[in-house]
């Protein structure tokens, strides 16, 4: 079978995508199939067209890649796509439309209120936020509302650390949240076509909680895979996460990142296409359920070739 | 003919990278965060003007030039050329080092000189023979941004003291000297670059030049001095080295030929006192057996033609310009409040924006303009610098360094109108000045009671 794998594009997380790309493309090899490596650019719907793959493995990750473009783009050339179809990935990306749907199907996930920049410039919503300030309370999480990284995404203990941080999330995005901060075990749940993968959880190193940036990162955080949790928790938690991927329409495969505070799991971000790298979540996930990475891709080339995906 | 087949290592699974967890050494595990990486590595994009390397302008060098030279070496030398050399690199390198040195004004025996892969391998070197992890190692606040990395990587403890328009103040080190002894621990060395520093555009003053080696005798405390860019020298009176004041007992110098010469050809040096040379050889012996051979030949036959003055005054001249221009530039287009260095000679103009801008974030922002700066959290190994950026000068032509400045700017002022409109602060109307005013060229930290 030939596979077209797109890789690489503009968004902030370019890296972590070519080496998701890298990884899939080996793989590919060793299944036998023949992997056409595709460079996100100008040459993209050119290239595809030549190459004419039985099907495309998106390997992108962030804006451009997870965001709905390039699968409506493949959508437009008939080209069969791994993971989440348009509408699926267009509400993971952002995160306030993922959070009111999730809302409104009845998934868990923390109190926030979003923001777009044109209301603080032109619409004079510095005067609201005081009172939103004391609804969510402090500590809160002031984040842009799309983007998958942890570039952007602030701690605010206090009123005064509010407007820097918010200056920052919106470096990356015209609108942003303040969402309340929920404490509790970091969790993450891949999903496989429906069935989920055994619950990770990051656990900082560093005993700064507040250090996003350590989030994810071998060597500033430990992974743990399954979870040490109880058998009733990861089954709760288990639950949530399909939830979540099946109220944003998720389809293929994608993970769901959760928080099990005290009033049980609360979802915080639903990622259409996670990292495939050799350190991320889904493939250890899927390593440690017997799953070889192998397997894995095999698998979600499988359902973006069955008839009932989307 | 089929494909060759796939050469490309089989990529780890996830089961394997816990088995390779358990062999890390525990050095790797101090390192920068993935994301501030994976953000440079989209200033690498094409289309981006990059005011973030340090990378010299290497396009003048004539090839002509360049490949008379190196046909001289094929035909006259090439079997010595492509044979090892002895560790401390051969004598006619070390001639032209100090012929390099005697230029701002030093006098080395050529015994305490040891040719190195670069400069950057000086600092690892001394490192490896000094540091042992947890010991002490000092250094400017902003410091040499590549350095941390290698502090970090023989897990020093880095202390950063902080720096002013005049250099890294003395009488702060003085304290931290201070506090170090209290816990009874001694500071292995303290790394400077006392001219034209990177990332700040600093230049140490003579007064404090001459208390660091005053208290470098005193304390018998090592000064590492990493001078790579006094010869890019833009205007003024030279000041001397630290390895002059001191005449090489406590200071050890680093030199490079990479913004002189080529940082391709990766000839750098150091001169250290015979103990500690002895130490370093052994070192560099276990790291690299030796520098190459090839780029010390050519060496050799560039100073032979004797015109290497002239080449690094030719492109002084052109960063000068390059300066004016990002200088002009920074006063047209960055807002009041912003602050920024005026270098008399090397690569960088070091900027502080106001407090409220995470130059982090900013850049995320600077990359959909197509234009990137180092952060200055790169500098610090602690939260210090978030709201400072550099910017190189020496890499882009004049048009470029102007564009990439206005595009920088830009983004700026939409952080600076949006936190006002956040907190109803009235940003100050950026009025536009004329560059010889530039108000805003002012020491990026005022010292206090001096």
């Amino acid at each position: 079978m030939k596979v077209a794998v797109l890789k690489g594009g503009r968004s902030l997380e370019r890296g972590v995508s070519l080496r998701s790309a890298a990884r899939v493309e080996d793989a590919l090899g060793r299944l036998g199939h023949e992997a056409v490596s595709l460079e996100a650019g100008g040459e993209l719907v050119e290239r595809l067209a030549a190459e004419r793959p039985d099907v495309a493995f998106v390997a992108m990750h962030g804006i451009g890649g997870e965001d709905g473009t390039v699968q409506e783009l493949l959508e437009i050339l008939g080209v069969p796509f791994t993971g989440p179809g348009v509408a699926a990935c267009v509400r993971c990306i952002d995160k306030s439309l993922s959070k009111h749907e999730l809302r409104a199907a009845g998934v868990p996930t923390a109190d926030w209120f979003a923001f777009n920049e044109t209301a603080f410039r032109e619409l004079g919503a510095a005067d609201a936020l005081v009172g939103l300030e004391e609804r969510l309370g402090f500590p809160l999480v002031v984040k842009p509302s799309r983007g998958g990284s942890a570039l952007g995404v602030k701690f605010a203990e206090g009123a005064a650390d509010v407007p820097a941080a918010l200056v920052s999330a919106f470096s990356y995005d015209s609108r942003v949240l303040l969402e309340r901060y929920v404490e509790g075990r970091e969790l993450a749940v891949g999903v496989v076509g429906e069935e989920p993968l055994p619950v990770v959880e990051a656990i900082p190193l560093s005993g700064n909680g507040y250090d996003f940036e350590a989030r994810y990162e071998i060597g500033r955080t430990s992974f743990v895979c399954p979870a040490a949790i109880g058998e009733g928790e990861a089954a709760a938690v288990t639950e949530t996460a399909l939830a979540a991927y099946r109220a944003l329409g998720c389809a293929g495969f994608s993970r769901v990142d959760l928080i099990l505070g005290d009033d049980g799991p609360q979802v915080l971000e639903v990622n259409a296409i996670p990292g495939l790298t050799d350190t991320s979540l889904l493939p250890q996930a899927a390593e440690a359920a017997g799953m070889s990475f192998e397997r894995l891709v095999e698998r979600i080339l499988e359902l973006a070739l069955a008839p009932t995906a989307a | 003919m089929p494909d060759p087949p796939h050469r490309r290592r089989a990529h780890a699974r996830g089961s394997d990278l816990e088995r390779y967890a358990g062999l890390f050494a525990a050095r790797t595990q101090v390192m920068r965060s993935s994301a501030m990486r994976d953000l440079m590595a989209v200033t690498a994009r094409p289309e981006v003007i990059s005011l973030a390397g340090g990378l010299p302008d290497t396009s003048t060098f004539p090839p002509q030039t360049f490949a008379a030279q190196m046909t001289r070496i094929a035909q006259e030398s090439a079997a010595e050329a492509l044979q090892y050399g002895p560790t401390e690199g051969f004598r006619e390198t070390v001639d032209c080092i100090v012929e390099v040195m005697g230029a701002e004004g030093m006098l080395p025996d050529p015994e305490d000189v040891i040719v190195t892969t670069g400069g950057q391998q000086a600092i690892d070197l001394l490192c490896k023979t000094l540091v042992d992890p947890g010991d002490a190692v000092i250094c400017e606040a902003p410091t040499y941004p590549g350095a941390i990395p290698v502090f970090c990587s023989y897990q020093a403890d880095t202390i950063q003291v902080e720096c002013d328009a005049e250099g890294m103040r003395i009488e702060e080190l003085e304290a931290a000297l201070e506090r170090l002894d209290g816990e009874g621990r001694r500071p292995k060395f303290v790394y400077s670059v006392p001219t034209f520093q990177n990332p700040a555009g600093v230049t140490m003053s003579l007064q404090r030049r001459r208390r660091l080696v005053e208290l470098a005798r005193a304390r018998e405390l090592l000064v590492v001095e990493d001078n790579p860019y006094g010869l890019l020298r833009f205007g003024g009176e030279p000041l001397p080295p630290l390895y002059q004041l001191d005449g090489g007992d406590f200071v050890i110098y680093v030199g490079t030929f990479s913004k002189i010469l080529s940082p391709g050809i990766r000839l750098g040096w150091m001169v250290a006192p015979p103990p500690v040379m002895d130490k370093v050889v052994l070192g560099k012996q276990a790291s690299d057996l030796c520098t190459s051979t090839l780029t010390q030949y050519f060496l050799r036959e560039h100073f032979a033609e004797g015109g290497w003055r002239e080449y690094v005054e030719s492109v002084a001249g052109i960063y000068r310009s390059r300066r004016d221009a990002m200088l002009a530039a920074l006063a047209r287009h960055f807002p009041a409040g912003a602050t920024w260095t005026e270098p008399q000679g090397g690569l960088f103009v070091w900027a502080t924006l106001p407090s409220y801008i995470d130059t982090g974030d900013l850049l995320a922002k600077a990359l959909r303009e197509d234009v990137a700066f180092v952060p200055g959290q790169s500098a610090y190994v602690d939260e210090r610098g978030r709201n400072s950026m550099r910017l190189n000068f020496s890499a882009g032509d004049e048009e470029e360094i102007r564009e990439g400045v206005r595009r920088i700017g830009k983004v700026i002022a939409e952080q600076v109108e949006l936190y006002g409109a956040l907190t109803g602060e009235r940003p100050v109307a950026p009025e536009p000045r004329a560059a010889e005013e530039s108000p805003n060229v002012v020491p990026f930290r005022k010292a206090e009671g001096e």
